[in-house]
């Protein structure tokens, strides 16, 4: 227990960190994402085709090997812009296939019958998107979305395998230096990504809640 | 094709489209083109980076590292599935003293990285090298804490009828929930298992981390003779997406089979339900 406190400002840090690394990648996923899920649900077919080239090539790699590739790969073929933006990028990527997903399940969720009673009635396109197809996608959007957060924020874990210390690295620092105290120090840090994750999910739940219709 | 964003498209909209698909074509060859450019001058095309990849020697170093990245998967899953099956069952018990720590155990696992069960086990393992266990431990924690949550959606999806008529039958919990429960849940919840399946063959180049046996620890075998790492990064990935369509080919393979089977033919309702919790559960876990 006296090694969480004593290295409290330590752990800290790690944790500041891994939700740095949440933040920058999370922006880059989400708007890669929603790109990538406009390019799936256009009715122009080629991109249609390379939207989904896009996801199953980097959503079937795993994202080690999309940091290695960012980390080793890119310094040296003369792309170097440092290791924080090259590992935010990879997992970004990595992301936003995730997060194009999310969002094309949930505008097809919205049935079809809606969106023709609201041409038949003479709606423009831009009305039948903000009107009716939109709110509706976004309720069955947010879900997902909060899984995908979720599994970024204990998938920025792996930058702590390429030297950016976030609390993953500094967990392996600790269980070095403080041998007997290893279960203490795996608990302690665990249940700081447990909190993360619970108020991600309690955000997406009231948002949720707060968007919810009774379904007549 | 008409969708919920658009309608039938006549011919102006035709020829805008055409347009749009052939100003992307376009910008993506350019792209490819400076991309194959900028290798080009960049030296990745020359023998010495790709040499490895057609000497025997390395590519048994490489077929080696697919088989144990194929043992540590197959031996996840196979834990993986067992503690998913107990633990989903102990999340439905009567008893609190079984449900709760039940509950508490998915939700810790679940909720922390995968990574740092694995380095926490390898730690408490005493650093071992070149050893796949922490791995498959910390792979079996994991994927079982999610499957968990995917067997107690697909025993709730089952029909409550059929449990009723369980009970009117005069069985007891233990004999509906093994006779009737889980042989519909698990026939409802193989797609999802398999796409837990994908999930565990990639979360194996974890093993990089700790020096597990593998593909990724092989890989750098081969980048630390050579230094070529982009090559070699690339030639993993390849491996890796050959390796993840096989198996969602062989899951679609097996759902088309499941679907036409007249045993689940009336079981609308279930799969309906499992949908549902699927949309719920599904990209937080596929990650």
């Amino acid at each position: 227990m006296d090694v969480l406190v004593d290295n409290a400002s330590l752990i800290l840090d790690g944790f500041w960190k891994t939700l740095q690394l949440t933040v920058v990648s999370g922006a880059y996923a989400l708007v890669i994402g929603v790109l990538v899920a406009i390019a799936r649900v256009s009715p122009v077919g080629i991109l249609r085709g390379f939207g989904t080239v896009y996801v199953t090539l980097f959503r079937n790699t795993p994202l080690l090997i999309l940091i290695i590739i960012a980390y080793y790969g890119m310094p040296d073929i003369g792309i170097n812009p440092g290791f924080f933006p090259l590992i935010t990028i990879a997992m970004g990527i990595y992301t936003s296939t995730f997060i194009a997903e999310a969002l094309r399940s949930g505008i097809n969720g919205v049935p079809v019958g809606q969106a023709e009673a609201a041409r038949a009635i003479g709606m423009p396109f831009g009305m039948t998107m903000t009107q009716v197809v939109l709110p509706q996608a976004g309720r069955l959007i947010v879900p997902p979305v909060a899984s995908v957060l979720i599994a970024l924020v204990k998938n920025t874990s792996l930058a702590g395998a390429f030297g950016i210390a976030e609390a993953t690295f500094r967990m392996r620092g600790l269980l070095n230096d403080h041998a007997t105290d290893r279960w203490w120090i795996f608990f302690g840090i665990g249940l700081g990504y447990v909190v993360i994750v619970e108020v991600i999910s309690l955000v997406a739940y009231l948002i949720e809640r707060r968007w919810k219709v009774v379904s007549r | 094709m008409t969708s919920v964003l658009f309608d039938v498209p006549g011919p102006k909209a035709r020829r805008r489209h055409r347009v749009i698909g052939g100003l992307t074509v376009v910008a993506l060859v350019v792209l490819f083109g400076l991309a194959i450019w900028k290798l080009y001058t960049e030296d990745l095309f020359t023998a010495q980076n790709w040499e490895p990849f057609v000497t025997p020697v390395y590519i048994n170093v490489l077929l080696e590292g697919l088989m144990w990245t194929v043992i540590s998967a197959a031996l996840a899953i196979a834990g993986a599935v067992v503690l998913g099956v107990i633990l989903g069952v102990a999340k439905l018990s009567d008893h609190r003293i079984v449900r709760w720590p039940a509950w508490l155990f998915v939700e810790f696992f679940r909720a922390v990285p995968l990574l740092l069960l694995i380095i926490f086990i390898w730690a408490l393992a005493g650093y071992p090298l070149y050893t796949i266990w922490p791995l498959v431990a910390g792979l079996v924690l994991y994927n079982g804490s999610v499957l968990a949550e995917i067997f107690r959606a697909g025993i709730n999806a089952v029909p409550s009828g059929q449990v009723e008529a369980g009970y009117a039958l005069g069985l007891r919990k233990t004999a509906v929930t093994r006779i009737i429960q889980l042989p519909q849940a698990i026939r409802i919840m193989i797609p999802s298992l398999i796409s837990q399946c994908i999930v565990a063959l990639k979360d194996t180049s974890l093993g990089y981390v700790i020096t597990a046996s593998g593909l990724t620890v092989a890989g750098r075998e081969i980048w630390r003779t050579f230094g070529n790492y982009l090559a070699t990064a690339l030639v993993l990935a390849v491996i890796y997406i050959i390796l993840n369509l096989l198996l969602s080919w062989f899951g679609n393979w097996v759902e088309g089979r499941i679907n036409r089977s007249p045993k689940v033919a009336g079981n609308d309702a279930g799969r309906t339900a499992m949908d549902l919790e699927n949309r719920r559960l599904d990209s937080g876990t596929a990650l």
